[in-house]
Protein backbone atom coordinates (compact mmCIF):
# COMPACT_ATOMS: atom_id res chain seq x y z
CA UNK A 1 0.00 0.00 0.00
CA UNK A 2 3.01 2.35 0.75
CA UNK A 3 4.70 1.38 -1.99
CA UNK A 4 1.64 2.24 -4.40
CA UNK A 5 1.38 5.64 -2.68
CA UNK A 6 4.92 6.41 -3.41
CA UNK A 7 4.44 5.26 -7.14
CA UNK A 8 1.36 7.95 -7.09
CA UNK A 9 2.74 10.90 -4.85
CA UNK A 10 6.42 10.73 -6.80
CA UNK A 11 4.61 12.50 -9.85
CA UNK A 12 3.15 15.33 -8.31
CA UNK A 13 6.35 16.82 -6.56
CA UNK A 14 9.78 14.31 -6.91
CA UNK A 15 9.35 13.59 -10.48
CA UNK A 16 7.41 16.39 -11.54
CA UNK A 17 7.12 15.81 -15.28
CA UNK A 18 6.81 19.22 -16.39
CA UNK A 19 8.67 21.22 -13.61
CA UNK A 20 11.01 18.01 -12.42
CA UNK A 21 11.63 15.79 -15.84
CA UNK A 22 11.20 18.71 -18.09
CA UNK A 23 8.42 16.45 -20.13
CA UNK A 24 5.94 17.41 -22.25
CA UNK A 25 6.71 21.17 -22.91
CA UNK A 26 5.28 21.83 -25.48
CA UNK A 27 2.07 21.79 -24.77
CA UNK A 28 2.54 23.56 -21.28
CA UNK A 29 3.47 26.34 -22.95
CA UNK A 30 1.22 26.13 -25.80
CA UNK A 31 -2.28 25.65 -24.15
CA UNK A 32 -1.96 27.24 -21.01
CA UNK A 33 -3.40 30.54 -21.93
CA UNK A 34 -6.42 30.44 -19.39
CA UNK A 35 -7.05 27.98 -16.76
CA UNK A 36 -10.03 26.07 -18.49
CA UNK A 37 -7.60 25.24 -20.71
CA UNK A 38 -4.39 24.19 -18.85
CA UNK A 39 -6.93 21.64 -17.09
CA UNK A 40 -8.79 20.12 -20.12
CA UNK A 41 -5.22 19.69 -21.83
CA UNK A 42 -3.84 18.32 -18.43
CA UNK A 43 -7.02 15.59 -18.31
CA UNK A 44 -6.82 14.88 -21.71
CA UNK A 45 -2.99 13.59 -21.12
CA UNK A 46 -3.93 11.87 -18.24
CA UNK A 47 -6.52 10.36 -19.88
CA UNK A 48 -4.30 8.95 -22.75
CA UNK A 49 -1.31 8.26 -19.76
CA UNK A 50 -3.65 6.29 -17.83
CA UNK A 51 -5.12 4.21 -20.46
CA UNK A 52 -1.52 3.77 -22.04
CA UNK A 53 -0.24 2.58 -19.24
CA UNK A 54 -2.78 -0.18 -18.14
CA UNK A 55 -2.87 -1.87 -21.32
CA UNK A 56 1.01 -1.54 -21.66
CA UNK A 57 1.45 -3.23 -18.58
CA UNK A 58 -0.97 -5.97 -19.05
CA UNK A 59 0.38 -6.84 -22.59
CA UNK A 60 4.17 -6.58 -21.13
CA UNK A 61 4.75 -9.93 -21.57
CA UNK A 62 3.29 -10.29 -25.13
CA UNK A 63 4.98 -8.15 -26.64
CA UNK A 64 8.54 -9.23 -28.05
CA UNK A 65 11.09 -7.14 -27.31
CA UNK A 66 12.49 -5.60 -30.55
CA UNK A 67 9.16 -3.83 -31.63
CA UNK A 68 8.41 -2.69 -28.59
CA UNK A 69 8.40 1.46 -29.15
CA UNK A 70 6.48 0.65 -32.11
CA UNK A 71 3.93 -1.15 -30.49
CA UNK A 72 3.59 1.20 -27.58
CA UNK A 73 3.29 4.27 -30.10
CA UNK A 74 -0.13 2.17 -32.04
CA UNK A 75 -1.27 1.79 -28.48
CA UNK A 76 -0.67 5.68 -27.01
CA UNK A 77 -1.69 6.66 -30.78
CA UNK A 78 -5.35 4.61 -30.59
CA UNK A 79 -5.82 5.53 -27.30
CA UNK A 80 -5.23 9.72 -28.47
CA UNK A 81 -7.52 9.54 -31.26
CA UNK A 82 -10.36 8.01 -29.02
CA UNK A 83 -9.56 11.16 -26.60
CA UNK A 84 -9.81 13.06 -29.55
CA UNK A 85 -13.09 12.14 -30.91
CA UNK A 86 -14.82 11.72 -27.39
CA UNK A 87 -13.43 15.91 -26.33
CA UNK A 88 -15.12 16.49 -29.95
CA UNK A 89 -18.28 15.49 -29.23
CA UNK A 90 -18.49 16.22 -25.78
CA UNK A 91 -16.44 19.81 -25.04
CA UNK A 92 -16.06 21.54 -28.11
CA UNK A 93 -15.04 24.82 -27.02
CA UNK A 94 -11.64 23.65 -25.56
CA UNK A 95 -11.06 21.02 -28.09
CA UNK A 96 -11.56 24.02 -30.63
CA UNK A 97 -9.14 26.08 -28.36
CA UNK A 98 -6.44 23.17 -28.00
CA UNK A 99 -6.15 22.58 -31.57
CA UNK A 100 -3.32 20.04 -33.10
CA UNK A 101 -2.50 19.90 -29.16
CA UNK A 102 -4.81 16.91 -28.81
CA UNK A 103 -3.90 14.88 -31.85
CA UNK A 104 0.22 16.02 -30.59
CA UNK A 105 -0.33 14.41 -27.51
CA UNK A 106 0.83 10.88 -29.27
CA UNK A 107 4.61 12.78 -29.51
CA UNK A 108 4.34 13.56 -25.64
CA UNK A 109 7.36 11.90 -24.30
CA UNK A 110 6.09 11.89 -20.91
CA UNK A 111 3.40 9.42 -22.57
CA UNK A 112 5.76 6.76 -24.07
CA UNK A 113 8.43 7.32 -21.34
CA UNK A 114 6.45 6.22 -18.74
CA UNK A 115 5.16 3.19 -20.87
CA UNK A 116 8.87 2.45 -21.86
CA UNK A 117 10.20 3.53 -18.31
CA UNK A 118 7.52 2.02 -15.69
CA UNK A 119 4.49 0.48 -17.32
CA UNK A 120 6.26 -2.09 -19.43
CA UNK A 121 8.05 -3.68 -16.52
CA UNK A 122 5.12 -3.41 -13.58
CA UNK A 123 2.42 -5.11 -12.81
CA UNK A 124 -0.89 -3.54 -13.47
CA UNK A 125 -2.23 -1.91 -9.97
CA UNK A 126 1.51 -0.02 -9.79
CA UNK A 127 1.13 0.99 -13.29
CA UNK A 128 -2.83 2.79 -12.64
CA UNK A 129 -0.77 4.31 -9.73
CA UNK A 130 2.11 5.84 -11.95
CA UNK A 131 -0.13 6.47 -14.42
CA UNK A 132 -2.19 8.53 -12.08
CA UNK A 133 0.27 10.44 -10.35
CA UNK A 134 2.17 11.72 -13.22
CA UNK A 135 -1.16 12.73 -14.70
CA UNK A 136 -1.87 14.46 -11.58
CA UNK A 137 1.41 16.09 -11.61
CA UNK A 138 1.05 17.08 -15.20
CA UNK A 139 -2.65 18.55 -14.91
CA UNK A 140 -1.50 20.69 -11.76
CA UNK A 141 1.31 22.14 -13.28
CA UNK A 142 -0.22 23.18 -16.42
CA UNK A 143 -3.30 24.53 -14.35
CA UNK A 144 -0.68 26.49 -12.00
CA UNK A 145 0.95 28.24 -14.83
CA UNK A 146 -2.33 28.83 -16.66
CA UNK A 147 -3.61 30.17 -13.90
CA UNK A 148 -0.29 32.37 -13.32
CA UNK A 149 -0.19 33.57 -16.83
CA UNK A 150 -4.22 33.80 -16.78
CA UNK A 151 -4.16 36.52 -13.80
CA UNK A 152 -1.00 38.52 -15.25
CA UNK A 153 -2.41 38.62 -18.49
CA UNK A 154 -6.29 39.44 -18.56
CA UNK A 155 -6.56 39.58 -15.04
CA UNK A 156 -8.98 36.90 -14.26
CA UNK A 157 -9.05 33.02 -13.50
CA UNK A 158 -11.36 30.58 -14.69
CA UNK A 159 -12.69 33.51 -15.90
CA UNK A 160 -13.43 35.13 -12.83
CA UNK A 161 -12.12 38.71 -12.52
CA UNK A 162 -9.72 39.01 -9.81
CA UNK A 163 -7.59 42.11 -10.06
CA UNK A 164 -10.00 44.61 -9.89
CA UNK A 165 -11.23 46.99 -12.98
CA UNK A 166 -8.32 49.35 -12.35
CA UNK A 167 -5.81 46.84 -13.21
CA UNK A 168 -4.18 46.81 -16.80
CA UNK A 169 -3.57 43.52 -18.02
CA UNK A 170 0.26 42.54 -18.89
CA UNK A 171 -0.79 41.05 -22.51
CA UNK A 172 2.26 39.74 -22.90
CA UNK A 173 1.62 36.90 -20.23
CA UNK A 174 -0.89 35.51 -22.43
CA UNK A 175 0.66 35.97 -25.59
CA UNK A 176 3.83 33.68 -26.52
CA UNK A 177 6.57 35.13 -24.73
CA UNK A 178 4.52 34.97 -21.23
CA UNK A 179 4.35 30.93 -21.74
CA UNK A 180 8.54 30.76 -21.89
CA UNK A 181 8.75 33.46 -19.26
CA UNK A 182 6.09 31.79 -16.74
CA UNK A 183 7.53 28.85 -16.94
CA UNK A 184 11.02 29.77 -16.25
CA UNK A 185 9.95 31.59 -12.90
CA UNK A 186 7.78 28.88 -12.01
CA UNK A 187 10.59 26.38 -12.67
CA UNK A 188 13.23 28.68 -10.32
CA UNK A 189 10.28 29.08 -7.69
CA UNK A 190 10.10 25.43 -7.36
CA UNK A 191 13.84 25.05 -7.14
CA UNK A 192 14.29 28.37 -4.44
CA UNK A 193 11.35 25.88 -2.54
CA UNK A 194 13.11 23.01 -2.36
CA UNK A 195 16.61 24.03 -1.80
CA UNK A 196 14.83 25.85 1.33
CA UNK A 197 13.12 22.56 2.72
CA UNK A 198 16.64 21.04 2.31
CA UNK A 199 18.74 23.42 4.17
CA UNK A 200 16.02 23.32 7.09
CA UNK A 201 16.50 19.33 7.35
CA UNK A 202 20.04 19.60 7.21
CA UNK A 203 19.65 22.60 9.92
CA UNK A 204 17.47 20.36 11.99
CA UNK A 205 19.30 17.31 11.69
CA UNK A 206 22.20 19.48 12.88
CA UNK A 207 20.73 20.95 16.06
CA UNK A 208 19.17 17.22 16.49
CA UNK A 209 23.20 15.85 16.96
CA UNK A 210 24.20 18.74 18.97
CA UNK A 211 21.22 18.74 21.77
CA UNK A 212 21.21 14.88 21.23
CA UNK B 1 4.90 32.42 -56.76
CA UNK B 2 4.57 35.49 -54.64
CA UNK B 3 2.23 33.45 -52.75
CA UNK B 4 4.88 30.38 -51.71
CA UNK B 5 7.39 33.30 -51.08
CA UNK B 6 4.63 34.53 -48.24
CA UNK B 7 3.69 31.37 -46.54
CA UNK B 8 8.04 30.23 -46.56
CA UNK B 9 8.69 33.76 -44.59
CA UNK B 10 5.39 33.57 -42.55
CA UNK B 11 6.40 30.06 -41.52
CA UNK B 12 10.18 30.84 -41.09
CA UNK B 13 9.75 34.00 -38.99
CA UNK B 14 6.16 35.39 -38.54
CA UNK B 15 4.49 32.06 -37.30
CA UNK B 16 8.38 30.74 -36.03
CA UNK B 17 7.40 27.14 -35.00
CA UNK B 18 9.55 27.07 -31.65
CA UNK B 19 8.83 30.49 -30.61
CA UNK B 20 5.35 31.52 -31.25
CA UNK B 21 3.61 27.80 -32.03
CA UNK B 22 5.90 25.28 -29.49
CA UNK B 23 6.25 22.81 -31.35
CA UNK B 24 9.42 21.28 -30.94
CA UNK B 25 10.25 22.90 -27.31
CA UNK B 26 12.11 19.01 -26.28
CA UNK B 27 15.21 19.60 -28.61
CA UNK B 28 15.30 22.99 -28.70
CA UNK B 29 16.21 22.85 -24.80
CA UNK B 30 17.32 19.61 -24.74
CA UNK B 31 19.94 19.78 -28.06
CA UNK B 32 20.93 23.75 -27.59
CA UNK B 33 24.21 23.13 -25.23
CA UNK B 34 26.49 23.25 -28.02
CA UNK B 35 26.76 24.88 -31.69
CA UNK B 36 27.64 22.18 -33.14
CA UNK B 37 25.22 19.62 -32.14
CA UNK B 38 22.50 22.73 -32.72
CA UNK B 39 23.89 23.12 -36.04
CA UNK B 40 23.15 19.26 -36.50
CA UNK B 41 19.83 19.18 -35.36
CA UNK B 42 18.75 22.17 -37.62
CA UNK B 43 19.82 20.60 -40.64
CA UNK B 44 18.28 16.68 -39.60
CA UNK B 45 15.22 19.09 -38.75
CA UNK B 46 14.87 20.42 -42.54
CA UNK B 47 15.53 17.58 -43.46
CA UNK B 48 13.17 15.22 -42.30
CA UNK B 49 10.15 17.76 -41.91
CA UNK B 50 10.63 18.50 -45.96
CA UNK B 51 10.19 14.62 -46.39
CA UNK B 52 7.34 13.62 -44.10
CA UNK B 53 5.28 16.68 -44.84
CA UNK B 54 5.21 15.24 -49.16
CA UNK B 55 4.63 11.92 -47.69
CA UNK B 56 1.88 12.53 -45.08
CA UNK B 57 -0.01 14.64 -47.31
CA UNK B 58 0.20 12.28 -50.00
CA UNK B 59 -1.24 9.44 -47.36
CA UNK B 60 -4.10 12.16 -45.94
CA UNK B 61 -5.14 13.00 -49.53
CA UNK B 62 -4.52 9.66 -51.96
CA UNK B 63 -5.78 7.36 -48.68
CA UNK B 64 -7.28 8.35 -45.97
CA UNK B 65 -9.60 10.60 -47.83
CA UNK B 66 -10.29 8.58 -50.50
CA UNK B 67 -11.73 5.68 -48.64
CA UNK B 68 -13.02 7.99 -45.81
CA UNK B 69 -10.57 7.02 -42.83
CA UNK B 70 -9.91 9.75 -41.53
CA UNK B 71 -10.23 8.84 -38.36
CA UNK B 72 -6.68 6.90 -38.78
CA UNK B 73 -4.87 9.83 -39.05
CA UNK B 74 -3.16 10.07 -35.84
CA UNK B 75 -2.26 6.46 -36.27
CA UNK B 76 -0.91 6.69 -39.83
CA UNK B 77 0.86 10.00 -39.50
CA UNK B 78 3.01 8.55 -36.24
CA UNK B 79 3.27 5.23 -37.71
CA UNK B 80 4.41 6.87 -40.99
CA UNK B 81 6.96 9.14 -39.86
CA UNK B 82 8.45 6.61 -37.51
CA UNK B 83 9.33 4.30 -40.75
CA UNK B 84 10.28 7.40 -42.63
CA UNK B 85 13.13 8.10 -39.72
CA UNK B 86 14.48 4.80 -39.56
CA UNK B 87 14.73 4.47 -43.61
CA UNK B 88 16.37 7.87 -44.12
CA UNK B 89 18.99 6.96 -41.36
CA UNK B 90 19.24 3.95 -43.27
CA UNK B 91 19.80 4.98 -46.48
CA UNK B 92 22.06 8.03 -44.76
CA UNK B 93 24.46 5.17 -43.47
CA UNK B 94 24.82 3.62 -47.10
CA UNK B 95 25.03 6.61 -49.19
CA UNK B 96 26.26 9.00 -47.51
CA UNK B 97 29.00 8.02 -44.49
CA UNK B 98 29.84 11.76 -43.91
CA UNK B 99 26.65 13.27 -43.73
CA UNK B 100 25.65 10.58 -41.45
CA UNK B 101 27.83 11.44 -39.23
CA UNK B 102 26.86 14.80 -38.86
CA UNK B 103 22.90 14.50 -38.26
CA UNK B 104 22.44 10.64 -38.30
CA UNK B 105 22.94 10.73 -34.71
CA UNK B 106 19.82 12.93 -34.26
CA UNK B 107 17.48 11.16 -36.44
CA UNK B 108 16.47 8.66 -33.81
CA UNK B 109 15.47 11.88 -31.59
CA UNK B 110 13.29 13.10 -34.34
CA UNK B 111 10.39 10.80 -33.96
CA UNK B 112 9.26 12.11 -31.11
CA UNK B 113 9.76 15.76 -32.41
CA UNK B 114 6.54 17.49 -32.39
CA UNK B 115 7.55 20.00 -34.43
CA UNK B 116 7.80 16.75 -37.27
CA UNK B 117 4.05 15.73 -36.92
CA UNK B 118 2.79 19.25 -35.93
CA UNK B 119 3.55 20.71 -39.53
CA UNK B 120 2.11 17.63 -41.09
CA UNK B 121 -0.93 18.16 -38.80
CA UNK B 122 -0.76 22.31 -40.04
CA UNK B 123 -0.52 21.27 -43.59
CA UNK B 124 -3.42 19.51 -43.71
CA UNK B 125 -5.46 21.50 -41.55
CA UNK B 126 -4.39 24.83 -43.12
CA UNK B 127 -5.87 22.96 -46.09
CA UNK B 128 -2.36 23.81 -47.83
CA UNK B 129 -2.46 21.92 -51.68
CA UNK B 130 1.16 19.39 -52.19
CA UNK B 131 3.39 22.61 -53.48
CA UNK B 132 2.62 24.61 -50.46
CA UNK B 133 3.17 22.15 -47.91
CA UNK B 134 6.50 22.04 -49.45
CA UNK B 135 7.40 25.50 -49.20
CA UNK B 136 5.58 25.36 -45.45
CA UNK B 137 7.86 22.15 -44.15
CA UNK B 138 10.95 24.15 -45.33
CA UNK B 139 9.69 27.37 -44.04
CA UNK B 140 9.28 25.93 -40.98
CA UNK B 141 12.40 23.33 -41.08
CA UNK B 142 14.27 26.49 -42.00
CA UNK B 143 12.86 28.46 -39.21
CA UNK B 144 13.78 26.03 -36.35
CA UNK B 145 17.46 25.73 -37.93
CA UNK B 146 17.71 29.31 -37.60
CA UNK B 147 15.96 29.43 -33.63
CA UNK B 148 18.09 26.72 -32.46
CA UNK B 149 21.18 28.20 -33.51
CA UNK B 150 20.97 31.09 -32.28
CA UNK B 151 19.71 29.85 -29.00
CA UNK B 152 22.74 27.18 -28.70
CA UNK B 153 25.10 30.30 -29.29
CA UNK B 154 23.87 32.29 -26.50
CA UNK B 155 23.67 29.09 -23.92
CA UNK B 156 27.23 28.43 -24.24
CA UNK B 157 27.61 31.91 -22.62
CA UNK B 158 25.09 31.52 -20.43
CA UNK B 159 26.96 28.77 -19.28
CA UNK B 160 29.73 31.12 -17.88
CA UNK B 161 27.45 33.99 -16.80
CA UNK B 162 26.78 34.35 -12.74
CA UNK B 163 22.64 33.38 -12.57
CA UNK B 164 21.23 33.40 -9.41
CA UNK B 165 20.81 29.66 -7.59
CA UNK B 166 17.37 28.64 -8.03
CA UNK B 167 17.31 29.89 -11.86
CA UNK B 168 20.12 27.80 -13.31
CA UNK B 169 19.92 25.62 -15.94
CA UNK B 170 16.63 25.46 -17.68
CA UNK B 171 14.81 27.88 -15.84
CA UNK B 172 17.47 30.68 -17.04
CA UNK B 173 17.44 29.12 -20.58
CA UNK B 174 13.48 29.76 -20.65
CA UNK B 175 13.50 33.51 -19.63
CA UNK B 176 16.14 33.75 -22.66
CA UNK B 177 13.77 32.13 -24.68
CA UNK B 178 11.02 34.30 -23.69
CA UNK B 179 13.06 37.27 -24.78
CA UNK B 180 13.90 35.72 -27.90
CA UNK B 181 10.77 35.39 -28.46
CA UNK B 182 9.22 38.71 -27.88
CA UNK B 183 12.16 39.43 -30.80
CA UNK B 184 10.27 37.51 -32.83
CA UNK B 185 7.21 38.80 -32.13
CA UNK B 186 8.22 42.11 -33.76
CA UNK B 187 7.83 39.87 -37.47
CA UNK B 188 4.15 40.42 -37.15
CA UNK B 189 4.36 43.59 -38.93
CA UNK B 190 6.65 42.35 -41.92
CA UNK B 191 4.53 42.25 -44.86
CA UNK B 192 6.31 40.17 -47.16
CA UNK B 193 3.94 40.96 -50.34
CA UNK B 194 4.36 44.85 -49.86
CA UNK B 195 8.44 43.73 -50.19
CA UNK B 196 7.67 42.02 -53.51
CA UNK B 197 5.97 44.52 -54.83
CA UNK B 198 2.62 43.52 -54.83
Amino acid sequence: MERLWSDFAKGIKIENPVLRLVLGMCPALAVTTSAINGIGMGLATTAVLLMSNILVSLLRNMIPRKIRIPSFIVIIASFVTIVDYTMAALVPPIHQALGIFIPLIVVNCLILGRAEAFASKNPLVRSVADGLGMGVGFTLALTVLAAFRELLGAGTVFGVAIMGTTYQPAIMMILPPGAFLGLGFLMGAMNWWDRRARRAELKARKEALTHG
Amino acid sequence: MADLVVIFFAAALVNNIVLIQFLGICPYLGVSQFLDSAIGMGGAVIFVMGMSSMVTWVIQHQFLERFGIEYLQTVAFILVIATLVQFVEMVMLKFSPPLYKALGVFLPLITTNCAIMGVALLNITDGYTFVETVFHALGSGIGFFIVIVLFAAMRERLDRADVPGPMKGTPIALVTAAIMSLAFMAFAGFDVTAMLGG
